[in-house]
């Protein structure tokens, strides 16, 4: 089957694969540039497990052609952390129990860092709605609220 | 599934290139879960370059590029009698990706934007310069052929468009049905010409002519709305599916109508 090169920014790499047409780009980003954090879980838009970042727009993977994204750039939780040391989100979510079986963990990172990208001190409610495309069915979702404001806050040099 | 992605530079040249075994790519969010899933009724998928999201005031209107997200919809001003429809279409990445354009394609129970726009009398403006009303274009919908370039939504009175959307899941779960209403004449009593439509009640978005008839020349009460509750179904296509049956929408669908025209007074 004939494959289109197809180039992007991931995580700062500069990045180029080769895509049977018609693929989605969670699966590019998983088979394709072995980048295993963004996860599927639905397939058809639901569960927000896919969730990545286009140009610092949260975008669901698994319904992005893979052909749209040529040249653009895509944020993974796989970029998150800084070396040893985890994104304020991540320790925050560990610290908080905001993570059970983890399979929402990734979507939920990447739509949580697009809110405080651009609302760096969110209300409760601000955080709800920006969870709100991401299924969890392990914690109710409160920790995970609790763990953003609390990475919120340290990222502002708050104490939550 | 093999699968053939065309990109073209215009918008036109991707409406001539669509055929039987084609789909114009949006915003994904419909074709890429059809994709996902194995869909075998096409084997094309066509792209344009030409994506426009820009949302301006021209005339008495206010035209919205096709390529415009639930997104851009909810960050302009001209658009705000919108917005309380922009913003129950999926969660926030759905709303980032979903289009305008792509909406009034969308199958029941999606289409909620549409559903606003058939009763708003919107304009559809294709890529090949043809311009439909809104009516048309959904009951013309299924045989279509062609890509559409811009809606042109006109101007309304402020308190004159309602929205509501009915969900069995809250708050985000898709629409059981969707109500929209355009209420000229609403602050001073008697109504004009009234526009009434309902989503998920049908194949496509369906006006509901009885009931906007029943309430020209009435105001907003218990008694003057009462012929237009009783008819307000004539005409709409209610399915049997897994969100309601037929005669559970037909029952409570006055019911809905009655709370979207008495606002907070139930």
């Amino acid at each position: 089957m004939a494959r289109t090169p197809l180039t992007f920014t991931l995580n700062d790499a500069e990045t180029g694969v080769f895509v049977v047409p018609g693929s989605n780009l969670l699966d590019v980003l998983r088979r394709g540039a072995g980048d295993l954090t963004p996860k599927q879980g639905c397939a058809q838009g639901t569960c927000g497990s896919c969730t990545v970042l286009i140009d610092g727009v949260p975008h669901l993977s698994c319904l992005t052609l893979a052909e749209t994204v040529e040249g653009r750039r895509i944020d993974t939780t796989g970029g998150l952390a800084g070396g040893p040391d985890l994104h304020p989100l991540q320790q925050a979510v560990m610290e908080g129990f905001a993570a059970q079986c983890g399979f929402c963990t990734a979507g939920m990172l990447m739509a949580a860092k697009a809110l405080l990208d651009r609302t760096p001190n969110p209300t409760r409610d601000e955080v709800i709605e920006a969870i709100s495309g991401n299924l969890c069915r392990c914690t109710g979702y409160e920790p995970i609220v609790d763990a953003i404001l609390t990475a919120s806050a340290r990222m502002q040099g708050r104490t939550a | 599934m093999t699968l053939a992605v065309e990109t073209y530079p215009t918008l036109r040249e991707a409406a001539q290139a669509l055929g039987d075994r084609a789909r114009y790519l949006g915003g994904g969010t419909l074709l890429m879960r059809a994709v996902n899933y194995g869909d075998q009724s096409f084997d094309r998928i066509v792209r344009s370059r030409e994506v426009d999201r820009t949302v301006r005031s021209e005339g008495q209107g206010i035209r919205i590029g096709a390529g415009a997200t639930m997104a851009d919809v909810l960050a302009s001003r001209d658009l705000i009698a919108l917005h309380s429809v922009a913003r129950i279409v999926g969660g926030p990445a759905v709303r980032n990706m979903a289009t305008v354009g792509g909406n009034l394609f969308a199958a029941s129970p999606y289409g909620d934007f549409a559903t606003a726009l058939l009763a708003l009398d919107a304009t559809v403006q294709m890529a090949d310069g043809q311009n439909l009303p809104m009516e048309s274009f959904l009951s013309g919908r299924a045989r279509m052929r062609g890509i559409v370039a811009s809606v042109t939504v006109p101007r309304v009175g402020e308190g004159e468009f309602r929205f509501a959307k009915v969900s069995r899941i809250k708050p985000k779960g898709v629409s059981m049905m969707s109500l929209a209403a355009v209420l000229p004449g609403v602050g001073s009593g008697r109504l004009g010409d009234v526009r009434i439509a309902f989503g998920t009640m049908g194949p496509t978005p369906l006006r509901a002519k009885a009931a906007e008839q029943a309430l020209r020349g009435r105001g907003l009460t218990d008694a003057e709305i009462e012929p237009a509750l009783k008819v307000c179904c004539d005409g709409l296509q209610p399915a049997d599916d897994e969100l309601a049956t037929e005669w559970y929408r037909r029952e409570v669908a006055p019911v809905h109508l009655k709370r979207l025209l008495l606002g907070g007074r139930r």
